[in-house]
């Protein structure tokens, strides 16, 4: 094992290199090996015939047959929607409220629903529904326009305060400050007293006077008990949850400038089935009522 | 190089190889191996196993649709794939284990290629005759009515054969006899008869034409397969201290030749066509059929068997000086062979333990983190968790969710007001939960407390948990 054996009649020639003792063989390769790699090359120059292969200045060869991914993508999309046709017509057009009963039509929805939302919706509200100061939070159980099924879908299909729908949900707060409607004070004690709604210490001097301007100059539309009213978009004001911030300097600016959230109507945009599909889901993400 | 030669050829051409006709201990176990192997690889998809009505009934099953994997008692879901890897490193262990002990030994007995190959071959003796008649067949030039007759069967049953292979293939994946049905009425998927097509034309060209150089070219095991053998490795081996001058003719007391009688037995059986007497060689699978051959020859000139046999190199220097060979068992039992079985047993415990504790509920819980929590109207902070419940038994259940941890958290699920939730037979199923902590109580205002999720099985009493965060305002 050790040496290296002799060299016979009849070995295999070598290619000459020795290293260690180890030698490295000289033999020819099976031809079918060649002809493989003839077929190789024949086969590569037919593909870049067929197919887009050569580079060029700006684009490339577009071989013969056509072929291109984006084409291919093309048509994925269009065999997905013709698949997807029937039961988008039946989304369309089944009473709204019935769609959460039909568990294959509910899966649907959720689904396509969360595509449109991230697509269309998540720009302002988040990619969780979560929303921001001024874009409202879609999972907790607080709504400003109503929370079931049909308002979802109403505030999807019209908007709030756009100019491209007459049917959009409208509303208006009086800019208190900037009007002149009330004074700084005023202000200042009407914010008290809102604050107080919400179980916060306040200066009593302030709420006891703010309590009486509220209930002239805000009760009509937040409502005696300032639990809002949804027929005009008047939030709440006596929860946990503030759409532009519930601390003082938020709440003072809100009363002097009120506040203008915008929502463009969808029906411009998407289909009946995708306003049903987000409805839909949006209405699952947990503050569904 | 050498100046004396022409140049030399760049490519050669395969050296046809005719192998004889054989019988002998390992031959008859090579028929033994072939029967057992091919018969598992054909029949197991036909045997049945009751699993219920929802479930598929073919014992053994790769249900790609439904990603499940049916192996008699055992199912596996995706999740479970690292019984696969396990199954993987247990093959690879028990190669290393059986190549340190006895060679190529998978490459000589149980390689698909070698079993294919050895049937292929059994067809062509079984058409156009034994070793010599094969060769006259070879040699004739014009393609004359017989020769056509011959090869145009041999290659029918070959492609047969073929189709048989790419057929059971196909079983493996679908139910064998609704598929066997479809296949004949030309109502099967076309990735069935695809996979059928390639699987026939594979068969019929690597069985019936490139059958050793697979193995020599295209095979990678047989380039690693050194580092795994050493002296001690029981191989084909010619003892040529025994055989050599080899040499025909009557020995006399003074004649000097050795026992190998150079009937080139050895050489004519061999299926990859290589002379074992020229020692260790890359294209040797060890499927001993020369030992077969050399020993009947032995026997009839009345010498010893195992002129040609399964040695290790380290007995050389002993039966050179007329010792005897160490035991075969000292040779395969040595550290290495023992740690390559420990690994594998070890591997194999790990799997069957994993296997058997496998719960019967299956739930993994993924917080929502988008966003961390939800601030309610009252105050209080929801945490929402996507649930995902897997019944593994043939018929849907009710089950249960409750949440331990603070006294003061509920838990809600999505779409159903009482906490249950009903999974249908072998689904999984995702379940939106919601965990709500009241303002004021100890998890709204912790960054984070940790949670239990129980699930209970309605029915059984089984029940199962998950443990997670509950993310509060942190102040």
């Amino acid at each position: 094992m050790s040496k290296t054996p002799e060299k016979q009649p009849g070995d295999p020639k070598t290619t000459g290199h020795v290293w260690d003792g180890l030698e490295e063989f000289d033999n020819p390769m099976p031809r079918w090996w060649l002809w493989t790699f003839y077929a190789t090359i024949i086969w590569g120059v037919i593909y870049t015939i067929l197919y887009p292969a050569w580079p060029l200045v700006n684009s490339a060869t577009a071989g013969i047959l056509g072929w291109s991914t984006r084409a291919n993508v093309a048509a994925e999309i269009a065999a997905v929607e013709e698949a997807n046709a029937a039961i988008n017509d039946k989304l369309a057009s089944v009473e709204l409220a019935s769609i959460q009963g039909d568990a294959e039509l509910n899966s649907y929805a959720v689904s396509a629903g969360s595509a449109v939302f991230k697509t269309w919706c998540a720009q302002c509200h988040g990619s969780g529904a979560a929303g921001a100061k001024g874009y409202p939070n879609l999972l907790d159980d607080d709504w400003l326009w109503g929370g079931d099924i049909e308002s979802i879908h109403y505030t999807i299909t019209h908007g709030i305060r756009n100019e491209d729908s007459d049917e959009a949900r409208y509303s208006e707060m009086p800019a208190f400050g900037r009007d002149e409607l009330l004074t700084e004070e005023e202000i200042d004690q009407v914010v008290n007293y809102v604050m107080s709604l919400s179980g916060e210490p306040r200066d009593a001097g302030a709420v006891e006077a703010g309590s009486v301007i509220y209930a002239d100059n805000c009760a009509a539309c937040h409502g005696e008990d300032a639990t809002g009213d949804r027929e005009q978009g008047a939030p709440n004001l006596s929860d946990a949850i503030w759409l532009f911030g519930g601390d003082y300097d938020s709440l003072t600016e809100t009363v002097t400038n009120s506040r203008y959230g915008v929502m463009p109507a969808w029906n411009t945009r998407l289909t009946e089935a995708q306003i049903r599909a987000v409805a839909t889901y949006v209405h699952q993400l947990g503050g569904g009522e | 190089m050498s100046d004396s030669n022409p140049a030399p050829s760049l490519y050669a051409p395969r050296e046809p190889i005719f192998p004889r006709r054989v019988s002998g201990k390992f031959r008859n176990l090579k028929w033994v191996i072939m029967a057992v192997t091919l018969g598992i690889y054909y029949l197991t998809p036909w045997i049945r196993w009751d699993r219920g009505p929802s479930l598929p009934d073919q014992a053994v099953l790769l249900d790609m649709a439904n990603r499940r994997f049916y192996f008699f008692w055992i199912e596996i879901w995706p999740h479970e794939f690292y019984f696969v890897a396990g199954l993987l490193i247990m093959a690879g262990l028990g190669l290393f284990l059986f190549t340190s002990a006895l060679g190529r030994v998978w490459c000589g007995y149980a390689c698909p290629q070698t079993v294919w190959t050895d049937l292929f071959i059994l067809v062509e003796r079984w058409i156009e005759g034994d070793r010599n008649a094969r060769l006259r067949l070879h040699r004739q030039k014009k393609l004359d009515f017989r020769k056509a007759r011959l090869r145009l069967t041999k290659w029918a049953v070959w492609l047969l054969i073929g189709l048989a292979t790419g057929g059971a293939w196909v079983f493996y994946f679908a139910d064998a006899p609704t598929l066997a049905r479809d296949l004949v009425t030309g109502n099967a998927h076309p990735i069935a008869y695809t996979t059928m097509l390639l699987l026939t034309g594979t068969t019929f060209f690597f069985g019936g034409f490139a059958r050793e150089q697979i193995c020599i070219y295209a095979c990678p095991w047989p380039r690693i397969q050194a580092a795994m053998m050493d002296e001690d490795t029981l191989v084909v081996g010619y003892r040529e201290w025994r055989g050599e001058p080899r040499g025909k003719g009557k020995r006399t007391p003074d004649s000097q030749l050795g026992d190998c009688i150079d009937c080139m037995a050895c050489v004519n059986v061999c299926p990859v066509g290589i002379d074992i007497r020229d020692g260790q060689q890359l294209e040797c699978i060890t499927c001993a059929l020369c030992i077969d051959a050399c020993d009947d020859m032995m026997a009839k000139i009345g010498k010893p068997r195992g002129l040609i046999d399964y040695m290790a190199l380290s007995d050389e220097e002993n039966e050179r000086a007329g010792r005897p060979p160490k035991s075969v068992w000292k040779h395969i039992l040595r550290p290495r062979t023992i740690l390559y079985t420990s690994l594998w047993s070890l591997v194999g415990l790990g799997l069957l333990f994993a296997l058997f504790i496998r719960p019967d509920i299956d739930l993994t819980v993924a917080p929502v983190r988008n966003p961390t929590y939800v601030t309610l109207s009252d105050g209080s902070i929801r945490n929402t968790y996507d649930v995902r419940l897997r019944n593994k038994h043939g018929e849907e259940r009710p089950f249960q969710l409750s949440v331990k941890g603070d006294p003061s958290m509920r838990i809600q699920i999505e779409g159903s007001p009482d906490d249950k939730v009903t999974v249908p037979a072998d689904t999984a199923h995702l379940t939106r939960v919601y965990i709500e902590a009241p303002k004021g109580a100890p998890p709204s205002s912790a960054a984070s407390t940790p949670v239990r999720i129980w699930v209970e099985d309605l029915k059984s009493g089984e029940r199962a948990y998950k443990d997670t965060t509950f993310n509060g305002r942190g102040n």
